[in-house]
């Protein structure tokens, strides 16, 4: 047991020095490793938000606007294909309880009716469920209820997406490597480390940034709007800076979907801010078209439902540009040009958890967890040394090779650093030490027993060894639940604590039993221990 | 020269003689425990009831009260406003508003941190956190989850390496350190959250290590002395493994001890719990799991089906002198 074969020797020594070397990068002042090259920083501990300071946003999806969306967007659908050639008619539609409905008027066309919606409820995706069933009631009232499986894909989509659009804004932002992190179902972590006031994030986040450009309504009673009685055909929208709301038509002349870019700009005439748009070639001839149709009518731009500003239309506006002013700040003029270049959120976003550490607070805790580390690291040392003497020693290097490789792991992972996690450190070493304690008592007993020093540590090492294994393995099993259960903190420690077991045993078993080895092999008389 | 020995090399104390008054004080202590849970409850951080929470550091002294009536005048709430560290260290705690929609926890912190900032030039705020009562409920779920299923997996896995015995004996010796624990934070309102969750799996982990290496040993001894009494066995276990017990306690409780009292504030509680459960930890690895083994009376035939397996080769050695 004692003797190493050549390979296994050189296979530990590799192990070690690779992951100390691993260590490397992460332990160097950012002075220095800012000079060194990209492929070897690549792989450092990052420092969680607790000690670095920054801003943690969760995101919740408002999942019920997909289910909403689906069914407004399933009736304009039906809508459109029974007034394509030939026509048929229908009436009565609705888009309650979760379902749409519609009847035929003539009882003859159902199964045309059925033949047009057929396709449209095949299901995308390989599964071949079909995202909506179709049912007639009483001969001819067509109830389509969105199935389980399609509207899991829906929301599965819009998340993909809004992350997505997510990102474009954090990055927008121009913050220093955000993390964003789709979790669960309908949530989206967000991580800006160094973050210090995260409330222009928070409400850019909030902006589903939905743009639409829509006619007003010059038809609409005052009073009528007042009472918030829209005619048929139109809507009642607020409009904060004009003091009340307005009556725009229902469709849409163009939307955000045709927006290729949004700058903040200054109007030239008044130096006010304001945000100058790009249509992409579709947008930018239709807006001409509307334009010309509408000349001296004005036409209201419409953000998140809500109107930003209602100006005339002068002229035909070519060229695919428009601009939009209203009363904006430079910053919130910025701010809704990254929400409307970044595209609109598929969902809402709502913030329900949010922490915020400042820097200073993340270096004290930084600097008090480090020095609480580095004292109790020492404590150990000491300790271990005036009990077990040169096998002290060689847990002591044990030990500092256990560190420089949980260490170097975490480096190879990318893996956070939190508070709790310099906590979960300072344990592993503890634990590592347990082993290098339970053999070494071992080696006592059997010396007292009158082994001789070969066998006494044969023996120590091979009767520790399997109550270290069963201990680590129970708090791996502790660890695993922490990692797969927890969340938040509890992650980071569960992290730490399950490399620590892999390299704590490693070190503390493997890498002693090589030292000691050697150490044998100059045939020693004599083991003090 | 010669090692420091913290514990004489054979020792044999009769710590089983101790095992009915042990018995008694363990149980009292449940007791207590149970009954400060249920009197007095836990104090739960905003992790788990949801709520938000500013720590603020501010230039000068601040008056306590007014700041109260600045912070009640915002609406949101019965605030808790606590002193840590230093008397300008200030902790604002605020409960979920009423009427939560998702994002009004996130609000009202907003709302709290801009007031603080205008009202107090100078001061800066440390930190901010905001948790929606729907996600704190989740939060407590998954953490208490977390903790019941590593204590059932683990006895489970001490069962396969032992025997059933053992493993209840681990489980209810578990049970113990986690329902004291679970008092002292009931007695001292210290505050009870994620990261305290994760010290208690953590408790829970090394708790066991001590076990086992107990457990290994009356393993071993059984096969050994056959003839030998299971009092007489647990005894010289524990003596057997007591200079380990000594040094392993010391090497893990020292840092501990040493973030308690150095550490930063933030994990005050966290190092705290760790730090008591491993004293009771080691405290119910010497009574409570072996006490069980002496009530289940296991005796070397306990294992006798399976000494075919790991250990059957492993030499005997003949007892000890004594």
């Amino acid at each position: 047991m004692l003797d190493f074969p050549a390979w296994k020797k050189w296979l530990t020594w590799a192990t070690v020095v690779f992951g100390v070397l691993l260590s490397v990068p992460s332990l160097l002042p950012p002075s220095v490793s800012n000079q060194l090259p990209g492929w070897m920083t690549r792989t450092t501990v990052n420092l969680g938000l607790d000690l670095a300071g920054g801003s943690y946003i969760l995101l919740e999806a408002q999942t019920s606007d997909v289910r909403n969306q689906r069914l407004e967007s399933m009736r304009d659908t039906i809508l459109g294909e029974m007034r394509r050639a030939p026509r048929i008619a229908i009436g009565d539609i609705s888009t309650r309880d979760g379902r749409v409905s519609f009847m035929v008027r003539d009882v003859s066309q159902v199964d045309a009716v059925r033949e047009r919606l057929l396709p449209l409820t095949a299901g995308a995706g390989l599964t071949g469920q079909r995202d909506w069933d179709i049912e007639v009631r009483d001969t001819t009232r067509f109830v389509m209820t969105p199935t389980e499986a399609g509207l899991t894909q829906a929301v599965e989509q819009a998340m993909v997406d809004a992350t997505e659009v997510v990102r474009r804004r954090v990055d927008e932002l121009g913050t220093r490597e955000p993390t964003i992190i789709r979790q669960g179902a309908n949530r989206i972590v967000v991580q800006v480390p160094g973050l210090q006031d995260p409330q222009a994030l928070k409400e850019l986040l909030g902006k589903t940034a939905r743009l639409e450009f829509k006619l007003v309504d010059t038809t609409a009673d005052p009073a009528a709007i007042a009472r918030n009685q829209a005619p048929i055909g139109s809507q009642i929208l607020p409009y904060p800076t004009a003091g009340g709301p307005i009556a725009v038509q229902r469709s849409t002349i163009i939307s955000g979907d045709q927006i290729a870019d949004a700058r903040q700009e200054y109007d030239p005439q008044t130096g006010a801010p304001i945000v100058g748009i790009r249509f992409n070639a579709e947008g930018g001839r239709r807006f001409a078209r509307v334009t010309q149709e509408n000349v001296g009518k004005p036409f209201a731009i419409i953000v998140d439902n809500s109107v930003i500003s209602a100006p005339n239309i002068n002229e035909q506006i070519l060229g695919g540009a428009a601009s939009i002013s209203g009363g904006f700040t430079v910053e919130s003029a910025n701010q809704l040009a990254i929400a409307l270049r970044s595209g609109k959120l598929p969902v809402d976003l709502s913030v329900i958890e949010e922490s915020t550490i400042s820097s200073e607070l993340g270096a004290d805790s930084r600097t008090s967890g480090i020095i609480a580390g580095a004292i109790g690291t020492l404590a150990i040392i000491i300790l271990m040394l005036v009990a077990y003497l040169r096998f002290g020693v060689y847990a002591n290097i044990a030990l500092v090779v256990n560190v420089l490789m949980i260490i170097g792991v975490m480096a190879l992972f990318n893996a956070t650093l939190t508070l709790p996690g310099i906590a979960g450190f300072v344990l592993t070493i503890g634990a590592a030490v347990d082993a290098n304690v339970l053999i070494n008592e071992r080696i006592r007993e059997e010396r007292r027993r009158g082994r001789s020093v070969n066998a006494a540590v044969e023996f120590g090492y091979r009767e520790a060894t399997r109550a270290i294994f069963d201990a680590n393995v129970t708090n791996a099993i502790a660890a695993v639940m922490m990692f797969v259960f927890g969340a938040g903190p509890v992650r980071g420690f569960a992290v730490v604590l399950i490399i620590g077991i892999v390299t704590s045993v490693f070190t503390a078993v493997t890498f002693t039993r090589l030292m000691v080895a050697n150490w044998l092999q100059k045939r020693p008389r004599e083991l003090v221990i | 020269m010669h090692p420091l020995k913290l514990v004489p090399d054979n020792t044999n104390i009769d710590f089983m003689a101790f095992r009915r008054i042990a018995a008694v004080i363990s149980t009292v202590l449940v007791i207590a425990s149970i009954a400060l849970l249920a009197a007095r409850g836990l104090n739960f951080g905003i992790d788990f009831v949801g709520g938000q929470l500013v720590r603020v550091s501010f230039s000068q002294d601040v008056e306590i009260d007014q700041l109260r009536q600045r912070v009640e005048a915002l609406g949101v709430g019965d605030a808790t406003i606590q002193q840590f560290g230093s008397p300008r260290e200030i902790a604002i705690r605020m409960p979920v508003p009423e009427n939560e929609t998702p994002q009004s926890a996130s609000q009202a912190a907003q709302k709290l941190r801009d007031t603080i900032e205008s009202a107090y030039p100078g001061a800066r705020v440390g930190s901010v956190e905001a948790v929606s009562g729907k996600v704190s409920g989740e939060l407590f779920e998954k953490g208490a989850l977390a903790l019941g299923l590593a204590m059932i997996a683990i006895a489970i896995y001490i069962w396969f390496r032992f025997e059933w015995q053992f493993g209840v004996g681990a489980l209810l010796a578990l049970a113990q350190d986690m329902l004291v624990v679970l008092g002292f934070f009931a007695l001292t309102q210290l505050e009870f959250d994620l990261n305290t969750i994760a010290a208690l799996l953590t408790i829970i982990g090394y708790s066991l290590n001590d076990k086992i290496v107990i457990f290994d040993r009356v393993r071993e001894n059984l096969r050994k002395f056959r003839r030998m009494g299971i009092v007489e066995i647990l005894n010289l276990s524990i003596n057997e493994t007591l200079s380990r017990t000594v040094m392993t306690s010391l090497s893990i409780t020292m840092p501990l001890l040493v973030l308690v009292f150095f550490g930063p504030d933030v994990i005050f509680g966290f190092s705290l719990a760790m730090a008591l459960g491993i004293i009771v930890g080691t405290w119910s690895s010497m009574f409570v799991g072996n006490g069980i083994l002496i009530q289940f009376n296991v005796s070397p035939e306990s294992f006798d089906q399976k000494a075919v397996g790991a250990n059957a080769n492993a030499e005997r050695v003949a007892p000890r002198e004594r």
